[in-house]
């Protein structure tokens, strides 16, 4: 009845409508679920704008503002070069020890925060999530991609001190792109699954500091790789970030070139990366309960 | 093209109690417990969600006491442009429905399927962020609720003009008075151009006259063709709005057709939380040996029944109920609990006349006066109880008896004041203040 009066009252209306609705089935999902990519497209601009609430809103009411993403990288490579390069005399490849260790330090803090922020970010999100539909996978995805800023902006640095340091980077500096893809696939694999297992499992906050700070000396942050011989090199690839950081330190300064470790954390990383977002799509559906 | 926009059939939610989206996660040491204890049955449950692992059990009501039907078996159509209120009391299901329709939470069983852009709106101002600007705001939130920038940027005049912020449109929202953050949360909602429109109780905020504005807004929706789901406990909302009314119990249809008939029967099955319960027949009413609920009235200063009282004035509640035998001392009482089900206060019969005294039979209205000045805004629920003492034996109890709203004007006079932010607190008395100078030695 009333259909037939809201039909009569705006036959223009009616007509403005798209003749092809968009239909959408609602019904309960069973086991693994397929990515949803076209979804996830359709969604692109509000990655956008969760990319830019982040980034907006980081340094906001602080006196430094984004200097921050400078102090930081920066000051531990200070503090880094005086103890493991002066004081324990720590090899670095035969290249200054505090550009040596920064080049490896920028990659390794954009994996740090961003893993961190990623895997804290459904429950930082929960009351988005309670509320409001849009493919959930934009949450730890956009919490990665905020990081990159602040990398960008430490990357200013490392500029600066290869001009100080005199290092001319080699036609391999055209791969950088490559590798801090794999950093990104890298952060986007552990943080899916972290993300996924906090909404249930509120340990993994607790976990995550802990996690990030061994992975730093599991990673040839403050050391050189070349400290391995073989075969303990190449299984030390299984830690996708040795792979980021060596192949950092092989594009813009020259050292070792890539190897079969490099190739073995790319598959990890692609690995973890895939495995993550299945393991998440598959738990999206009880998010909005858990969370 | 078929007419109908959504069509819901057998939808069916269940939550597990204690792992439901209050409060308690599962921590991993529980999981890994379980999985010690019951290692072959339980060594899926770690891949597995909790919502799916256990389909298999029966929707029986709330028999199985770990698990609750949310929604039982919900089926219905609705046809593009109708607008359709949804009722019930507290816990009917009403926002479960939503959140399945509007795809937050998967149901358990069933299906719906929905023809049409969807845009929910279970939450003013979901996704604001304090710290953001008025017009940042605006672009998060439209983005959110599934605008495009292009769509966003054509309206943004029309959204800031309708919120009324103009002046404040690149301060930070958490400088915003509440009333503010509303109308601008609600401004962006409003411009939702989707087919299908998806609301929950959102109205019960803001002040009146920007309520109202909202109402129409809404109407205007409907008008242009477009579909309006709508939950909300305000009747007199539903009327003015939905042609049509489904009215939810524990999880299932309990009736579907023209509001004023839904509604009228809702009410008159005692199950409406208003500002006026009666109960005409007394073999329904809550009652005990010795006495019996015959109504329960919200009343304003002047006499009459209301659901709407101003901050500033007084409100009685009162109770109509029957003596059915001599010689017992009888102590009505009330208590009232906010919208999150805090109990605001409690309040015992001591009438002098009455106290210590045996009752005799018949009809009496026992009213109590809130003053002005006292109650925090926001939706009130009245428990209205007696008991008989010596010994002390329950008679009746009604819980969401009735209910009220209390609306705080930024007139100025209020326990606000000039403040138009954000107050908390169950109640919102205002005190005497006191500020003595003293001026600095030279």
């Amino acid at each position: 009845m009333s259909a037939t009066n809201a039909q009569q009252a705006s036959p223009p209306a009616t007509s403005s409508m798209p003749t092809d609705l968009s239909r959408v089935v609602i019904a309960p999902s069973r086991g693994w679920v397929s990515l949803g990519l076209k979804n996830l497209w359709d969604y692109r601009e509000l990655l956008y704008f969760l990319v830019w609430r982040d980034v907006k809103v980081r340094y906001k009411q602080t006196a430094l503002g984004a200097a921050w993403a400078i102090i930081q990288p920066f000051v531990t490579m200070i503090v880094f070069s005086l103890f493991f390069g002066r004081l324990v005399g720590v090899p670095s490849d035969g290249i200054p020890y505090p550009i040596f260790n920064y080049a490896g330090l920028l990659p390794w803090q954009y994996f740090a925060t961003a893993l961190s922020q990623s895997a804290n970010s459904m429950v930082t999100s929960a009351n988005l999530i309670r509320k409001v539909y849009f493919p959930r996978l934009l949450v730890p995805i956009a919490s990665t991609a905020a990081g990159l800023v602040d990398f960008s902006i430490a990357f200013i640095v490392l500029l600066g001190m290869m001009v100080y340091y005199q290092v001319v980077p080699t036609l391999a500096v055209l791969l950088l792109p490559l590798f801090l893809l794999l950093a990104i696939v890298s952060v986007l694999g552990v943080g899916l699954w972290l993300s996924a297992l906090n909404v249930q499992y509120r340990d993994i906050r607790h976990i995550v500091p802990f996690l990030v700070q061994f992975w730093m000396f599991a990673t040839p942050v403050v050391y050189p790789s070349s400290l391995l011989g073989e075969p303990w090199r190449t299984l030390y690839g299984l830690n996708p970030m040795v792979g980021v950081v060596e192949g950092f330190r092989w594009a813009l300064l020259g050292t070792n070139p890539p190897s079969a470790m490099i190739i073995l954390s790319a598959c990890v990383s692609v690995i973890l990366f895939v495995s993550g977002l299945f393991y998440f799509r598959r738990m999206e559906r009880s998010f909005a309960d858990f969370v | 093209m078929s007419n109908i926009a959504i069509s819901a059939a057998h939808l069916a939610k269940m939550y597990r109690i204690g792992q439901g989206r209050k409060t308690n996660y599962a921590t991993l040491r529980d999981r890994l417990g379980t999985l010690l204890t019951s290692p072959l049955q339980k060594m899926s449950s770690l891949t597995r969600s909790s919502s799916n692992g256990s389909q298999r059990e029966q929707p029986k009501g709330n028999v199985n006491v770990d698990y609750i039907w949310a929604l039982n078996d919900v089926s219905f159509d609705i046809n593009h442009g109708e607008i359709v209120g949804i009722i019930g009391r507290n816990g009917a299901g009403k926002s479960t429905l939503l959140k399945v329709l509007s795809r937050i939470t998967e149901p358990t069983r069933g299906r719906a399927e929905i023809y049409g852009r969807v845009a929910s709106l279970l939450e003013v101002g979901t996704g604001f962020h304090p710290e953001l600007t008025g017009r940042e705001n605006v672009f998060l939130n439209g983005a959110i609720l599934g605008m495009r920038k292009t769509e966003i940027a054509g309206k943004f005049d029309e959204i800031v003009e309708f919120a009324e912020i103009e002046k404040f449109i690149d301060t930070p929202v958490k400088f915003y008075s509440s009333g503010m953050y509303v109308r601008l949360a609600f401004a962006v909602a409003a411009h939702l151009e989707p087919e299908i429109l998806i609301v929950d109780e959102v109205l019960a905020v803001g002040d009146s006259r920007f309520q109202k504005k909202c109402l129409n807004k809404m109407q205007d929706v409907g008008r242009e063709g477009r579909t309006v789901l709508f939950v909300s406990h305000s009747m007199q909302a539903i009327t003015r709005m939905c042609e049509r009314t489904i009215l939810l119990d524990s999880g299932n249809v309990l009736d579907d057709g023209p509001s004023h008939r839904v509604i009228s029967s809702y009410l008159g099955a005692g199950q409406g939380t208003t500002a006026e319960r009666v109960w005409d027949d007394p073999t329904t009413a809550p009652s005990g040996e010795v006495a019996r609920l015959r109504a329960v009235r919200v009343r304003s200063e002047d006499g009459h029944i209301t659901e709407a009282i101003d901050i500033r004035k007084a409100v009685h509640i009162e109770m109509e109920y029957e003596v059915l035998k001599p010689g017992s001392l009888l102590l009505p009482h009330y208590s009232v609990r906010n919208e999150e089900g805090i109990k605001v206060f409690m309040s015992l019969d001591n009438d002098p006349q009455w106290r210590r005294r045996p009752r005799s039979p018949g009809y009496y209205i026992s009213s109590v006066r809130i003053p002005g000045n006292f109650l925090s805004e926001g939706a009130l629920f009245v428990e209205a109880t007696a008991i008989t003492m010596e010994p002390v034996v329950p008679q009746f109890l009604e819980r969401e008896a009735v209910a009220f709203q209390v609306i705080d004007s930024l007139d100025g006079d209020t326990a606000r004041g000039d403040w138009a932010g954000n107050m908390d607190g169950v109640v919102r008395p205002i005190f005497n203040w006191e500020t003595k100078f003293q001026p600095r030695d030279h």
